[in-house]
């Protein structure tokens, strides 16, 4: 816990994602790859979906990860607003665009499944719905982001609507449990176990795997660039007084 | 070509829409958060390289 702590400080996370970055991202290349390889050549057609099962291999980890990087940025706003920690501020900021992008994989590819299995792109059940709204809550929140020059500010009015939003999570997950959904139930994060047979599920959780790991790369890249944004902005802000201060004096700059 | 879209079968359409898209979704959001990255990399490395941020007025050598 002591090192997670000590980790949770801009200059040590610089140092210590440029170390882990690149690490991360071939692992995650990697199990990418077979995932695919796995998925498009080795998986059997279902005897109900046939082919179109491939879609799943995207559809699944992508629906996972909406609501996984969701979830961190509410412990993230938590970090913001009880213990009002910098990088809890960074990282929430950075997660909202990789969130807001898996959600929209998910529903693009939920759609092109439905019109050949229910013949329709869209209905309006309450999963379908729930994950829409999930993906309006992000682009609300990064509008947030846009619309409130200071970064303190928008990082508390961002926190609370964060904690607010995050009622729509639990719906989403049990949506299929709670009301009568065109949508299946769960099939992999279930009491009693998985349902799919094994020749899907390792690939499904290979590709779950291989996409949470790209998703981990991506935030670390998108924090590294917020901590330097922020930077940026203190040393322009200081580079202004002297200049100021200079010109006072009478001093060229 | 052929043979490889019957392979996946009358749904082919579908499912390679969903992978494309899908790899669209993914490369705009790497390249968009690279690019970023870059932009601000090269703003920080100017400021220090003019000696922002230090309290005196001289100019770093």
């Amino acid at each position: 816990m002591a090192s997670l702590i000590d980790l949770a400080n801009p200059t040590r996370f610089m140092r210590f994602s440029a170390v882990l970055l690149p690490w991360l991202s071939a692992i995650a290349a990697l199990l990418i790859a077979v995932g695919l390889y796995l998925a498009w050549f080795k998986v059997p057609a279902d005897y109900q979906q046939g082919e179109t099962i491939r879609i799943m291999f995207i559809h699944v980890p992508a629906a996972w990860l909406a609501m996984m990087f969701y979830s961190m940025m509410a412990l993230s706003a938590l970090g913001t607003l009880v213990w009002r920690h910098p990088l809890a501020d960074v990282a929430q900021k950075a997660a909202a665009p990789i969130g807001a992008c898996f959600a929209l994989i998910c529903l693009i590819t939920g759609s092109l499944w439905g019109k050949p299995m229910w013949g329709t792109y869209w209905v309006w059940d309450a999963r379908l719905t729930s994950m829409l709204v999930l993906l309006l809550v992000y682009l609300g929140l990064i509008a947030l982001w846009r619309v409130l020059d200071d970064p303190s500010r928008a990082a508390r009015a961002v926190a609370i609507l964060t904690l607010v939003g995050f009622v729509n999570v639990p719906i989403i997950k049990f949506s299929v449990d709670w009301w009568n959904t065109l949508h299946q139930p769960a099939s992999v994060l279930r009491m009693g176990g998985p349902t799919i047979h094994p020749s899907m599920l390792w690939p499904l959780l290979i590709l779950a795997v291989g996409f949470t790991l790209m998703a981990l790369s991506l935030h670390m890249v998108a924090m590294r660039a917020e901590i330097m944004r922020r930077r940026v902005r203190t040393l322009t802000i200081l580079e202004a007084e002297r200049l100021d201060r200079l010109a006072a004096q009478g001093v060229p700059a | 070509m052929s043979g490889f879209l019957d392979a996946i079968g009358p749904h082919a359409g579908f499912i390679l829409a969903s992978y494309g898209a899908s790899a669209l979704v993914l490369l705009g959001l790497t390249l968009s958060i690279l690019r970023d990255h870059a932009a601000q990399k090269r703003a920080l490395d100017a400021l220090e390289r003019r000696g922002a941020g230090r309290r005196s007025g001289r100019e770093t050598t």
